[in-house]
């Protein structure tokens, strides 16, 4: 540590104004204060001081996620080769996984670091850690088997035009790994849902190659579930409890119920995330998805799925903890963020169950209730406001 | 025939005064007819003539028509015009007025032809207002054709409907982006221009 800190201060002068290296200092003081705690805090008036700043509330969420990542290269491996017949041990599977998702994962951070880098420079400002977490979340929600190019156009396309535009970490009106998202899911569908989307079946670097056994199929529970319409469901969709393990097809992050409710309790616990949003999602989905499930009818299959099964299935449950708590997209108010979140969960359902397009909604809900969260907070204030002046009034 | 005046009636519209850069009109068919390269050449011709003879016609009658219904006699002037290039397309080009469908009926409409004839023609003699709505159409062709440009080429791969991406492409993995073909991006594309057309304006930035 001594090191590096000696090392840091004989550069620093190159960085400084004047220096030869000047130019380059928004980037010296983003590795700086990555590594060290700045020592420059307001010493006096009324400052209370906590040394929970955005840096670390970022580590916080990303050690959040790692349940879910540590789960979702375990899960790769898994599907990888069961979908091939082989029988491999743990760390085989695990070692897949993280061969498959490690190049996802580089390509997303890369390129959003890379422009928020130069956006820094541009505008001569410190460089921003939000992309700490959006870019652990990208290759969670991103299909293992979409093409690294399209990952880094879309990471590009998202960090740009959701981000930068809009002024940067704290500004953006919608959540950034989404947007990723989205943009792939509109622009190239056919690499983004389908039965060949979410398991990797060749190899990764070489590692474990082998053909695909008959009768296999790739399909998420809820694509199983679309495309497979009848009086009843298909037998071959997994059973609830199946699916809050999470061995089963689907975006590397989203299978697990588990790994993510382990996330859900670190934040809850550390006080990043908002337990009001997070409950009131679960609510809004149990809700819909009773509505639904009361009337079940084989036109839409998604329909005769039992509540809790909705919850579990797809990225429901991830979307939940890890994108509708984005403390900077979504609302801010108490009752806003109980209305928020409600209406995510009421949302992700109904477009699950009766949009025949779309067999996951809760990427799109959670985008769909980002452009009406500051709507929500102004309503929620303005009651606010008109209450008081009519007690005002009264006395 | 060229004074300075008449220069800066064909010229400004072009880049500085772009109707839709910096007026911000006629951003609805810039959506919608530009997912291909033809149907935007094809509107962007349709609009220069209407605008231009309407122009002129407005300017020839400018002293006859009473100011309280002279939206009134704009309308009739347009939507003659209008029909007249509709009937013209489908008798030459049925296939492109196909996938323009609404869209040459609804140039009626389109915010360019009523701003320009209300602030220019109706105060202008008939060779300036020509000038005018020539330099009106081009500037809306010009960002037609640029957005139709980045649309076909991202979104279909074609441009023009000839393949340009070369094959060996798409047998590497490139794919094309299927939401360049949606509206939003059309949208993007031309917040896009405008970002690069402001930046190089820097007179045009809003404080």
């Amino acid at each position: 540590m001594k090191a590096l800190r000696k090392f840091m201060d004989k550069i620093k002068p190159q960085f400084q104004e004047g220096g030869k290296l000047a130019k380059l200092e928004s980037v010296f003081d983003g590795m700086e204060t990555f590594l060290f705690t700045p020592n420059t805090t307001s010493r006096s008036g009324v400052h209370i001081h906590d040394s929970n700043d955005m840096k670390r509330s970022m580590i916080t969420v990303v050690v959040a996620l790692l349940p879910c990542l540590l789960f979702a290269m375990y899960n790769t491996g898994y599907q990888h080769f069961n979908a091939i017949g082989t029988t491999a041990t743990f760390w085989q599977m695990f070692l897949f996984g993280l061969l498959a998702m490690l190049p996802v994962i580089v390509v997303s951070y890369v390129v959003g670091l890379g422009i928020e880098f130069i956006g820094a420079q541009i505008h001569h400002k410190e460089i921003q850690e939000g992309f700490l977490v959006t870019g652990i979340l990208i290759p969670l929600i991103v299909p293992i088997n979409t093409p690294l190019w399209m990952t880094a156009v879309a990471t590009a396309f998202a960090v740009i035009f959701a981000k930068e535009i809009f002024g940067g970490t704290g500004m953006n009106i919608f959540n950034v790994a989404l947007i990723t998202r989205a943009f792939l899911f509109f622009a190239y569908p056919s690499k983004m849902s389908g039965d060949l989307a979410f398991v990797k079946t060749d190899t990764a670097f070489g590692y474990g190659g082998g053909t695909v056994v008959d009768g296999f199929s790739g399909a998420t529970p809820l694509g199983e579930v679309a495309t497979n319409a009848g009086d009843t469901l298909s037998d071959k969709i997994p059973s609830t409890i199946d699916a809050f393990i999470g061995l089963i097809p689907g975006s590397p992050g989203e299978t697990s119920m588990i790994a993510i409710l382990i996330g859900a309790a670190i934040l809850l616990i550390t006080g990043i995330a908002s337990w009001r949003v997070m409950i009131s999602v679960f609510a809004g989905g149990l809700v819909m998805g009773a509505i639904a499930h009361a009337f079940p009818t084989p036109t839409y299959p998604a329909s005769m799925l039992d509540p809790l099964a909705q919850l579990c299935f797809g990225g429901f449950a991830f979307a939940a903890v890890f994108m509708a708590t984005d403390p900077v997209t979504g609302a801010r108010t108490k009752i806003g963020q109980y209305i928020y979140g409600f209406l995510i969960g009421v949302f992700a359902i109904l477009i699950r169950v009766y949009n025949g397009g779309y067999p996951e909604g809760a990427m799109l809900a959670v985008l769909l209730m980002n452009a009406f969260a500051p709507l929500i907070d102004y309503c929620v204030v303005q009651a606010n406001i008109n209450r008081r002046l009519k007690r005002a009034k009264a006395q | 025939m060229l004074s300075k005046r008449n220069k800066e009636a064909f010229f400004n519209p072009l880049s500085k005064d772009n109707p839709v850069l910096v007026q911000i009109l006629g951003i609805c068919s810039t959506l919608a007819v530009t997912a291909k390269l033809e149907p935007a050449i094809v509107m962007g011709i349709s609009v220069i003539a209407v605008l231009a003879i309407s122009n002129v016609v407005i300017s020839l009658l400018r002293k006859t028509i009473p100011t309280s219904i002279r939206i009134i006699v704009q309308l009739v002037v347009v939507a003659a015009l209008v029909i007249i290039v509709q009937q013209v397309l489908r008798a030459y080009a049925y296939d492109v007025s196909l996938q323009l469908s609404v869209f040459i009926g609804l140039i009626i409409t389109n915010c360019i032809l009523m701003g320009r004839l209300e602030a220019f023609a109706l105060s202008n003699k008939p060779w300036p207002a020509f000038l005018d709505g020539i330099g009106n159409g081009l500037g809306y062709m010009i960002i037609l054709v640029i957005v139709a440009f980045f649309r076909e080429l991202l979104g279909s791969g074609t441009l023009l409907n000839y393949h340009v991406i070369p094959q060996w492409c798409y047998d590497h993995g490139y794919m094309d982006n299927g939401l360049m073909i949606l509206p939003p991006m059309a949208l993007i594309t031309v917040g896009c221009i405008i970002w690069v057309h402001r930046s190089r304006n820097k007179d045009l930035q809003e404080k």
